[in-house]
Order: structure tokens, then sequence, then C-alpha cells
């Protein structure tokens, strides 16, 4: 029988099945971070219960940590305790931890990759959302709670109920100025944030082949934003290149047994999906979110929505919510909303590609004296590279703040945020209510298009700025 | 876990589509590292004016609605970040089951996990219980999980679905990794085979 890459992965990974149990998956990694995990081990000790395979689970400390001068003692005490509760708990249970002096530190869905912790055909789990992340290279990866954290630590293995499989397929060549941002934008702008529900998302195509493995991460890590399980695209000569020589991938002659297995993984010609959405690149625009999800998006050349206009109710209700938070009236061109603050940054868009991307934008110009601009690099990999390559002198000197590795205003967990009424260009994932900061407002956008904006105070038409 | 097998309690309506998990706990309560006292932050931004006093506009604050314990809201509930704190907060607060027409996926899992009950109806059915919670001070509903059902004031009954495991973790208030931890021979096999 024909088979999608996700039930190729789903199969090989169940443990027991039967038609009147939930499924046994067993799950190769497990990655662990500071603020969802300690009430998971302290569930472990309740239950006087082990890590069953502290090999196969790794631990960073991101969402909480200061991204200045990190030989300063942490200010915010309660975070230093989670900090620390993490240390405790990894060195209790023999889990190997970067934590946030180590070199290797970063954002968790930046640092799997870059370690070659992530492979195709594994599946991989982690207390948070965006875990998605990891299917850019062919592996099942997904979110969960604390309480499944606990699961996967005491039996590595999760209940789980298979999802639907959902083919979304960009067929075509992206358009001069157009990035996977604004794709996955345009995807959750077309099925709205619950269009993926139940469902794992397969991305095809020849303009997702087309991209590279940091794009795919782009674009996988945003599928949570279309309330997707996960993200996936199978991989090619692109994902062996990216994985082969990285710390945690198998070398020489047992990288060439895996890359065979690997090539088995793509959904079979003539498997079907229970969904399939086609989409054409050359219609995709540079993106901008305007209201308080995700999927409130347009062109950068459209405009704020009238919620008159809405069919519905209850989206006429949501509009004029978002529209109230976000300060902006209808009709108003999205190229006319000024900005206070630019966050590049995420584990959307923090890795060298994206940072090579919008210094490109930003070299030899001035960030606008309205505009308050920061760039916090995914990892401290990805920091010591663009350094290596003088990126950080090209934000400097343009007047962007140039900060340690952390997730930092993508979630304001930390003491980057937004102040009441402040609006930002981020190339983060959520422009929820209160994200960045209280009463702060949020427009998700590409590096590029972040760049472009902090140097002209407002958003601007990416095609036109660098032509 | 706690068991959930039937529940009676004041309903308030909460009318807004696509509530994400940032409105039920915004962030800046993660940092605990314990499972309790999340319930007084339960939807903090919404709640609580600048100077921390209650936002008299907000539906939880209005006096006829003290001591709610079910909880309607719009399509999409629960979409966004995977933080478990989103179900300890409405649970803390005094929340049993919520219903809407839809849940995002890891914050259903996540109530299931906590003995919370979420409840999918049609979107119909949904609007007009609300209507009804609007219109009738001390709406009070009925949820019985070993029936499967929502009984109303005046009788109607409408029933919804569950997973048959998830029923029987709810009903008996089941150590989901104690079921799982049955199965050790199984797990040792499969990580035997080579993987």
């Amino acid at each position: 029988m024909q088979k999608t890459m996700y039930e190729k992965i789903w199969d090989a990974h169940l443990v027991r099945s039967s038609d009147d149990e939930v499924p046994i998956l067993y799950i190769d990694t497990h990655l662990v971070h500071e603020v969802t995990s300690p009430q998971a081990f302290e569930g472990l000790r309740l239950n006087n219960r082990k890590v069953r395979r502290p090999d196969l689970t790794f631990a960073t400390m991101d969402h909480n940590v200061p991204t200045t001068d990190r030989s300063l003692p942490i200010k915010d005490l309660i975070a230093a305790k989670q900090m620390e509760t993490l240390a405790q708990n990894c060195a209790e249970f023999d889990i190997p931890l970067y934590d946030i002096n180590s070199p290797e530190q970063g954002i968790v869905h930046v640092i799997g990759p870059e370690l070659g912790i992530t492979q195709p055909g594994k599946t991989i789990v982690c207390g948070d959302s965006h875990t998605s992340t990891h299917g850019a290279l062919g592996a099942l990866a997904f979110g969960i709670g604390t309480s499944e954290i606990e699961h996967v630590l005491a039996t590595q293995c999760l209940l789980q109920h298979k999802s639907e499989t959902f083919e979304i397929r960009v067929d075509g060549t992206l358009p001069y100025g157009v990035t996977a941002k604004d794709i996955i934008l345009s995807i959750i702008g077309h099925i709205g944030i619950d269009g993926g529900n139940g469902a794992v998302i397969e991305y095809t195509g020849s303009a997702i082949r087309a991209l590279s493995i940091e794009e795919r991460m782009t674009v996988c890590n945003m599928s949570i934003e279309a309330g997707a399980r996960a993200g996936m695209i199978a991989p090619d000569d692109s994902t062996y290149e990216y994985i082969a020589g990285r710390r945690f991938a198998p070398k020489n002659e047992a990288f060439d047994d895996a890359a065979e297995q690997w090539k088995q993984l793509p959904t079979d010609d003539g498997a079907e999906y229970d969904r399939t959405l086609i989409l054409d690149a050359a219609d995709i625009a540079p993106q901008v979110t305007w209201g308080t999800n995700p999927g409130m998006v347009t062109d950068v050349t459209g405009q704020v929505p009238d919620p008159a206009e809405m069919t519905s109710s209850d989206e006429k209700q949501a509009t004029k919510h978002a529209l109230e938070y976000m300060d902006l009236k209808p009709g108003t061109p999205m190229t006319d909303i000024i900005v206070d603050r630019v966050f590049i940054g995420s584990c959307t868009n923090s890795r060298i590609s994206d940072l090579r991307a919008a210094a490109e934008v930003v070299k030899g110009r001035k960030v606008a004296d309205t505009v308050n601009a920061m760039v916090v690099p995914g990892s401290q990999a990805v920091k010591r590279q663009a350094e290596a390559e003088g990126l950080h002198d090209i934000f400097r000197s343009a007047g962007f703040e140039w900060r340690e590795a952390g997730c930092s205003m993508c979630l304001g967990m930390n003491p980057d945020t937004l102040s009441p009424g402040q609006r930002c260009a981020s190339t983060s994932n959520r422009n929820f209510e209160g994200r960045q900061g209280k009463g702060g407002r949020t427009h998700l956008v590409s590096p590029q298009m972040a760049a472009a904006t902090a140097v002209t105070g407002h958003f601007v038409d990416i095609r036109e700025f660098s032509s | 876990m706690e068991a959930f097998k039937e529940h009676v309690g004041l309903v308030v309506p909460l009318d807004r589509i696509n509530v994400d998990t940032d409105q039920i706990i915004p962030k800046q309560f993660l940092k605990r590292i314990e499972r309790t006292g999340f319930g007084e932050f339960l939807f903090y931004d919404w709640r609580y004016l600048e100077n921390g006093d209650p936002n008299p506009d907000f539906v939880l604050n209005h006096p006829r609605y003290a001591g709610a314990s079910i909880l309607i809201a719009g399509v999409n509930f629960g979409c966004g970040s995977s933080r478990e704190h989103a179900p300890w907060a409405l649970q803390q607060y005094g929340f049993k089951a919520i219903l809407a027409p839809s849940f995002a996926d890891i914050f259903r899992n996540n109530c299931y996990k906590n003995g919370i009950l979420p409840i999918s109806l049609p979107a119909n059915i949904i609007t007009s219980l609300g209507q009804e919670a609007h219109k009738t001070e001390g709406y009070r509903l009925m949820v019985d999980l070993e029936d499967q059902s929502v009984v109303c004031p005046d009788g109607t009954v409408h029933t919804f679905e569950i997973g048959d495991f998830e029923k029987y973790c709810l009903l008996n208030g089941l150590d989901e990794i104690g079921w799982t931890l049955q199965y050790e021979t199984d797990i040792t096999a499969y990580e035997n085979r080579g993987h």
C-alpha cells in the first residue's frame, strides 16, 4: 500500500497498537527547556519514577534567559530559579544540558537541527508548540504539554491518536522579495488559524523543494499557527547535505546507511492525503499581519480590513476587537503604519540565513530615529557565525542592538518586552494580544521586511525598497 | 488525576473566537515551578485593569457569574502555545468543563490530562447555550460524561463525542503514565529491535 511520509514514520514508531486502544508511539528525541518542564520532573519524583532514556533527551535554556551580558547576574530572580531548577533536574536525572553559559545554548528549535540532533524519520517532541520546526528535515515533530513531557520522560512513549494528513502544495517560483515567511503567512491567511486542526501538514511542490533547509524550518515552524499537529517536508539532497558533519549526525558509513533509510521516507507516488491545498508561488506577495492572530494577514500592498465587510458575526466581532487592540482604522494602507520597535529573532527567523538577509537590507543604512531595533540570534553558534561574517558590525553601525541568544521578545518572558501601546515589526510567530508585552502591538513579517521597516520607520514593500 | 463523572454548574459565556493560551494565562506567570497558584491569573490581561483592579467589563467579573464552573466560548478555543498552565489556570479558577464548537489540539489534550472536560458541540448549539446564559441569571447546565450529554434546565439533551480512552481516563482519574508502563515489555522489545 502506498503511504504518506507521515504514515511511514508513524508506523515505524508504533510500540503497541490495537483497535480498541490509543496507540503507544515511541519518541526518538525529547527536547526540554526551563519553562514547561519543572512540574514534569516534580511529577517523576512524587511517583518515584526515573527518566527512561536520558540519552535521548536534551535540554537547553531559552525562553527565560536575558539577552544582555551573560557575565552579569540574572536580575529576574523567579526566572533564575526556573533555570536553576532545570540545571538541578538535568543533574539529578543525568540529562545533557546546554545551559546559559554553554557555547551551544540557544532556542531549542534552532539548536536541535544545528547540532544534528534533528534527523529525518525521527519522532521528536518538546514542551513547546513550535516543535513543528523540526519537520523541515523530514521528522515527525510536535509540541506537547507538561503532563506529556512527564509521560515521555518516564516511558519514552506517548499515547497518541493518528492525525489526518494534509498536503499543502506550493508550485512555481517565488517572486523576488518573497520569502519562506511570506509562504507560511499566506498559507495561514488562506486556511485560517484552525485550518490545520487535527492534521499533520506535509508541504510539497517545487517552491517548497527550492527552499533551503533553514527556510523550510520557517515554514514548518508556523504550522502550529494554522492549528496543525505538525508540519513536515520530505528529505532530499539539501537535507542530507545540511545534516552531514553535524555533531550528533551519523558519521562515515553510518551516515551513508542512514541516508539510504532516509531516502525511503518521502510519500509514495499514489499515496492519498485526507486533504490537499494547491497554491501558486507566483501569487504570493510580502505579507504583514494587521490583527491579533497570524491569520489576520494581508499583502504589504493591502489595507487594514473593514469589520463591516466580514460575513459572519463572529468574524466581525473578532476583527473589531483586533482593530481596537491594534489601534488601526479600516482602509489604512499597510505601508502607512508606523512602528516603534523592530525585533529580528525567534525560532521562526533567527538563523544565520535570516540574519544575512536582514543585514543585506540594512547594510549602509541607518535605523530611523523613531525606531528601536534589535537582533537576537537564535543560538550562540548563529551569533558566532554572524560575528565571523561581520554581520554584527552591519547591524550595530545601523543602530540595531546586537544581543545574546534566546527566545527574547517573541514572547517577552525575559526583560525584552514592548511597552503598552508600542507597535513592533517582528520576525516572530505570534501577534496575540500582549504576546510581546502587555498592550504591545505586533505585526509579523519576514526578516527582510523587518529590516526595511527599521530603516524607514513604517512598513514598506521590500520589492520596491531594494530595487 | 481527579476523576470526572458528572457536574452541574453555573455557566459563563465568553463571546470570543480563537481564544489563545496567551490570553488564558499570560507569559509572566509561567515562571513558577509548581503546578498550583495559576487560578488568580486566569485571563489576567482581560480580567484586570492597569491598576490591578478587576475590569468590570470582563464577563468573569460580573457578579452574576461568580462561582461559574462551565465556560462557553467560540471556535478554536485554546489555540497557540502548548502551555499546560492554561488548563491549570482554568481548573484552579474553578472550571470543570469548557463548551465550544472546536478546540486546538494540544490544549484539548492538556485538558484531558487534568480532569477538565472539553466538550465540542455544533456552533448553533453553542451560540444558543451562550444566549441562554446571557438571558437567564443563574443559568446552569449538567454535564454527564458517562452518557456523553449536556442537559439543559428545560430538559433538552445535547450529546457529544469523546474518545473511548479519554473517557475511560477521565471517569477513572487514571494515571496515564502507569497505563503505559504496564506495557514496558513492549517498549523494551521495540528498543531492542534496533531503535
